[in-house]
């Protein structure tokens, strides 16, 4: 009885007309912000807010590995962690890495280590570091956002910038960027992180139900909206490196 | 005529057939940027000016860097890098050097600082140094600063320009390693105006008079001044 009427109270997450309960249209993006180089102390770092979100990326390296064992003759070690800080989520969340944070750091890692040139680094070890500062729903795809910035910023050979949506189903139709809620009361949760210059998918995760319809639209989707991430993207790193004053046009004067 | 555009890694340079340097990267017949900053697109070549990143050693580089450590075949040297560089002792004793007879710290005592030149460097082992040559060895005074490697190039200047102007203006004497450490000196409020124009350079490395904008601070300094 109890499990049936809570079924039947289930929110509904999006309204007669169209509107989702934060009052956006299906396919459209929290308001997002980037901002690039902030931390003395790190080679680069980058910080996003994206919907509720604020994350935190810093990169260290490359430098040397250690414990030694570790060390990899041809080419960078990358290491990744994803943290929550205890006061991200409205209860104290324990500051010891949990399952998913492990699991979210490996993606991460893997998401990124395609864009980066490793082999450039021999024996080196580059760090990235991921802090969830305060949490909504996508932080692994935002955090994968500034981190690929950081990286950038810490001059690291890039193939491209990697950047992440997420795309989800809510009240069984396809959304874009979830939030925390939604992502809680819906039935689905596609994350996705792309290289958009390579036209490559370098993290694709699905958690829940899709039919190959919803599959394809969603997935079509979020490469979509990821493109109008890396537009910002691109507009946070120039505007750090390039922003202010003229760039002069002619050739500069430096030493052979 | 040279074409200059500001990139980001993932951009692309240039379509076509041309020599490239490094930090590029050829994509089918597009050349591809690594990194953030600033290409140019030559008649046939393509270069491309970082404006930021760590220091790799290249063979030849002069290099200021600090003993961090010594064992019996020689010098371990901070070289500011994610490697660390190597003075081997027999480069600096000659061939009849051995561990017993020499003692390598009366030579160079760890924390010392000193101007060395990459003697090799291959992806698989860590730089080798060499104090062979004129100015080489151990630096025995002068404030150290540290910029980022990407800005020496502006710092030193076309042919030396940038550095022998604020040298002049300062008085002071002004060492620049390509791993960006710097070692200047000179009279005390010429340390504290070197310092400064450095800084400037570094933070306004992308801009287009730096040359002018540097010589308006200094103003009208002059040596013995």
């Amino acid at each position: 009885m109890e499990g049936l009427r809570l079924e039947n109270k289930k929110k509904k997450l999006i309204d007669d007309k169209g509107k989702r309960l934060d009052g956006r249209k299906w396919d459209e993006l929290r308001p997002i912000s980037l901002q690039v180089g902030l931390m003395k102390n790190a080679d680069g770092s980058a910080y996003i807010e994206w919907g509720k979100n604020k994350i935190m990326a810093a990169v260290y390296g490359p430098k040397e590995v250690h414990p030694k064992h570790q060390v990899l003759p041809n080419r960078a070690l990358l290491r990744c962690r994803y943290h929550m800080a205890p006061f991200s989520v409205d209860e104290r969340k324990n500051p010891a890495p949990s399952r998913r944070e492990i699991e979210i750091s490996k993606v991460i890692r893997e998401a990124l280590v395609p864009a980066v040139i490793v082999e450039d680094y021999p024996r080196t070890a580059i760090e990235v570091w991921v802090e969830v500062l305060q949490s909504d729903g996508g932080s692994r795809v935002a955090g994968i956002t500034a981190a690929s910035l950081a990286l950038a910023d810490a001059g690291i050979n890039m193939r491209d910038l990697v950047v992440g949506c997420s795309c989800g189903i809510i009240d069984d139709h396809v959304v874009a960027d979830l939030d925390d809620t939604e992502d809680k009361e819906g039935s689905g949760d596609m994350p996705v992180a792309i290289m958009p210059n390579l036209g490559q998918v370098s993290l694709l995760q699905v958690d829940g139900i899709f039919t190959r319809d919803q599959f394809k639209k969603a997935f079509e989707l979020a490469i979509e909206k990821g493109k109008q991430v890396y537009a910002m993207q691109r507009e946070a790193l120039t505007s750090k490196f390039f922003g202010g004053e003229p760039m002069s046009t002619e050739v500069e004067e430096v030493a052979e | 005529m040279i074409q200059r555009k500001q990139v980001i890694p993932g951009d692309v340079i240039a379509k076509g057939t041309y020599r490239y340097g490094s930090n590029i990267e050829k994509r089918g017949d597009e050349y591809i940027a690594l990194r953030v900053g600033l290409a140019e697109v030559g008649t046939d070549g393509l270069k491309l000016n970082p404006l930021t990143g760590p220091y790799l050693p290249r063979a030849e580089d002069e290099v200021i860097g600090k003993v961090a450590d010594i064992n019996g075949f020689g010098w371990v040297v901070d070289i500011n890098s994610c490697f660390d560089g190597f003075l081997p002792a027999s480069f600096v004793f000659g061939r009849e050097f051995s561990p017993a007879t020499h003692d390598l710290s009366s030579k160079f005592a760890l924390g010392d600082m000193i101007g060395a030149r990459i003697e090799s460097y291959e992806r698989s082992r860590d730089p080798q140094l060499s104090i062979r040559g004129h100015g080489y060895g151990k630096i025995e005074s002068g404030e150290i600063i540290k910029i980022s490697p990407t800005k020496v190039p502006r710092l030193i200047g076309r042919r030396g320009a940038m550095i022998n102007m604020i040298s002049e203006k300062t008085g002071c004497d002004i060492r620049v390693g390509q791993n960006g450490v710097v070692v200047v000196n000179g009279p005390p409020e010429g340390l504290v105006k070197t310092a400064k124009a450095i800084k400037i350079v570094e933070e306004e490395a992308h801009s287009a008079d730096l040359m002018a904008k540097i010589e308006a601070y200094l103003g009208g300094t002059e040596v013995g001044k």
